[in-house]
C-alpha cells in the first residue's frame, strides 16, 4: 500500500505503470486492476474554472488516507493499492486524484476503488479554492459522484 | 493546560488567523475550546473537529497538549 501526497503536476498512469513494474513478487498473481483518475474540470457550477487551489491539513490527511486504504484491506482481498493525490495550485486538466486497486479478480478490485475515491472525498481533509472569472470561491460540496 | 487550535479553508478565512493557543483550566471538551476561540459562540452544526489529527465529536474530551482543529466539510478528489 502506497500514499502519496503531490505538490507538482503528475502522469497518472506513468506513476501507475512504475509502480507495477516494482511490486515484485505480486506480478503474476493479480488478475484484475481498477483505477479511478480524478481530473480537474474547467467548469463548476456553470462558471468557467481558471485555476484551483487545494488546501489539506498535513498529518491528518496522510493518516487519514493510510486509515481508509488499510480499512479498505481489510474489508476486500486486495494485493495491492496505490493512492496518488494533488495539493497546492491545479489547473484544468490536471490529474487530482489516482486510486488503483490490484486483485485477484475484478468483483474486489472494482469496489475496493470506489469505496476508496468515496472515503477519500467525504473524510479526506482536503479543501478546494475555485478562480473564476469574479474571483475566487471555497467548493462548498461535494458533487454526487 | 494548552490546546494548540488550528483552523483550515474558509474557516481559517473568516477566523482571520491560522491557529491559537490557549492557556486555560477550565476547558473539558472541543466545545468549550470551540467557545473560547469564538468569544461564546454556538459550535455550528456544519463545522467538522478533529483531536490530534483524528475525527472528534463536540462532546469529546481534551487533554493537556491536544491539538485541536476546526473545518468546514472536505471536498477533495474530483470526478
Amino acid at each position: 500500500m502506497t500514499v502519496i501526497l503531490c505538490q507538482t503536476e503528475f502522469s497518472p498512469y506513468a506513476e501507475m505503470d512504475a509502480y507495477q513494474q516494482s511490486m515484485g513478487e505480486a506480478a503474476g498473481r493479480y488478475g484484475a486492476t481498477s483505477v479511478f483518475v480524478g481530473t480537474m474540470r474547467d467548469l463548476n457550477l456553470g462558471d468557467a474554472v481558471t485555476q484551483m487551489t487545494l488546501e489539506h491539513y498535513p498529518g491528518m490527511t496522510e493518516l487519514r488516507l493510510g486509515q481508509i486504504v488499510a480499512e479498505t484491506q481489510a474489508r476486500w482481498a486486495l494485493i495491492d493499492v496505490l493512492v496518488i493525490h494533488r495539493v497546492g495550485e491545479i489547473k484544468p486538466n490536471d490529474a487530482i486524484v489516482l486510486v488503483a486497486a490490484w486483485a485477484m479478480h475484478r468483483g474486489a478490485a472494482f469496489e475496493a476503488c470506489r469505496h476508496i475515491i468515496e472515503e477519500l472525498k467525504h473524510t479526506a481533509p482536503f479543501w478546494k479554492k475555485e478562480s473564476i472569472r469574479d474571483g475566487e470561491r471555497w467548493v462548498e460540496n461535494n458533487t454526487e459522484g | 493546560m494548552t490546546i494548540r487550535v488550528r483552523y483550515f479553508a474558509s474557516l481559517r478565512e473568516k477566523m482571520g488567523r491560522v491557529e491559537d493557543t490557549l492557556v486555560y483550566e477550565d476547558i473539558a471538551t472541543v466545545a468549550d475550546v470551540w467557545r473560547v476561540v469564538s468569544t461564546g459562540q454556538p459550535l455550528p452544526d456544519h463545522l467538522l473537529c478533529a483531536i490530534n489529527l483524528e475525527y472528534a465529536e463536540p462532546l469529546a474530551t481534551v487533554r493537556d497538549g491536544d491539538e485541536v482543529a476546526f473545518f468546514p466539510p472536505v471536498t477533495g478528489g474530483m470526478g
